[in-house]
């Protein structure tokens, strides 16, 4: 039972650990911390859905060190994202920018509940414009008498 | 126009099916990347040569179009790449250049003691800081620039000698290597 709890202790403190090495770090660490908030946006092409601060992958170390140069010679965050880009094209960037090449992924889901939102208020005003627009007519002289002849005949 | 509406979902469909005919082939390699420096400036270099005291530099290049090939002793695909290189070598169409990515000279000229040597020159990238700049990926990548050191194409993983007939040599046909 005591093992259990401590096993069940040891991993409730796991956490993910970043693939970050301790040579790669940068001496202030207001500039690492830059340089990570950098690295996690930025996309390990060898694995492709992993940051690479989170990635274990040489070339996630390699882009992490040019980061962490850039940053040391001076670069705003803008400028070291677009020098990864400029190699590595805007695939690296785990949030895709809004481009003309990614028009349709940004804008296409609003644009299919939009037009699902004109169609639905189409249809209900059709169908209400129907509904109140078939007033049934008034019944014939024929009608009216059948119509008695029955209920007289539920009467009797 | 309300009988229209019916082909709707029918149009969705076509266009959903499209995609993944297109996305889902099998040749498609959702791997493969376009380079982000394509009909851009190749990013200079500087290198130590392998086996020379000459350095590859990009400007040695310049002139007439060349082949890039990144390459390492350790990388298989470049093994089974490697005929292919010396293949094209043989045709003598084009200067096929190799930089060595993240190796030992040791073990880069050991490499090409024993399988062949297809390039004209030889540039060690111990670092892979070259290989950062021109956006490589993974070894090997095949780079074509042509004469003012422009990138033409980038063939991603081991160069097929398929990809090499259909791609790169009429692609050096256009731009005039000879």
């Amino acid at each position: 039972m005591r093992a259990l709890l401590a096993a069940c202790l040891l991993l409730a403190m796991t956490v993910a650990a970043p693939a970050v090495e301790p040579r790669e770090k940068l001496p202030d660490p207001a500039q690492e911390a830059r340089a990570r908030d950098i690295s996690s946006g930025l996309r390990c092409l060898v694995c492709q859905n992993e940051s690479i601060d989170d990635s274990g992958a040489e070339l996630a170390h390699d882009i992490r060190v040019f980061v962490r140069e850039r940053i040391a010679a001076g670069d705003n965050n803008r400028q070291v994202v677009d020098a990864v880009v400029s190699r590595y094209g805007s695939f690296v960037l785990l949030k895709p920018p809004v481009e003309p090449a990614t028009y349709l992924l940004w804008f296409g889901p609003p644009v299919l509940v939009l037009i699902g939102l004109a169609g639905t208020f189409v249809w209900v005003s059709r169908r209400r414009a129907t509904a109140t627009a078939a007033e049934p007519a008034p019944l014939s002289a024929e009608e009216q008498r059948r119509l008695q002849g029955l209920l007289e005949d539920q009467d009797r | 126009m309300t009988r229209a509406l019916f082909l709707l979902p029918l149009l969705l469909f076509a266009v959903v099916a499209g995609y993944f005919f297109t996305a889902l082939r099998p040749s498609h390699d959702t791997r493969e990347l376009p380079s982000a420096l394509l009909d851009k400036p190749a990013p200079a270099f500087d290198l130590a040569g392998l086996g020379s005291d000459k350095r590859l530099t990009l400007d040695g290049l310049k002139g007439r179009p060349s082949v890039i090939n990144f390459f390492a002793s350790w990388c298989a695909p470049c093994r089974i790449e490697h005929p292919v290189l010396m293949r094209l070598a043989k045709q003598d169409k084009v200067a096929i250049y190799g930089i060595s990515y993240k190796d030992k000279s040791e073990a880069s000229t050991n490499f090409l003691t024993t399988l062949g040597d297809p390039y004209r020159q030889v540039g060690l990238d111990p670092d892979g800081r070259t290989g950062l700049n021109f956006g490589v990926y993974g070894v090997p990548e095949t780079y074509v620039l042509d004469g003012n050191g422009v990138i033409r194409k980038r063939f991603v993983g081991p160069l097929s000698a398929e990809a090499v007939d259909r791609e790169l040599l009429p692609l050096l046909k256009k731009l005039g290597a000879s």
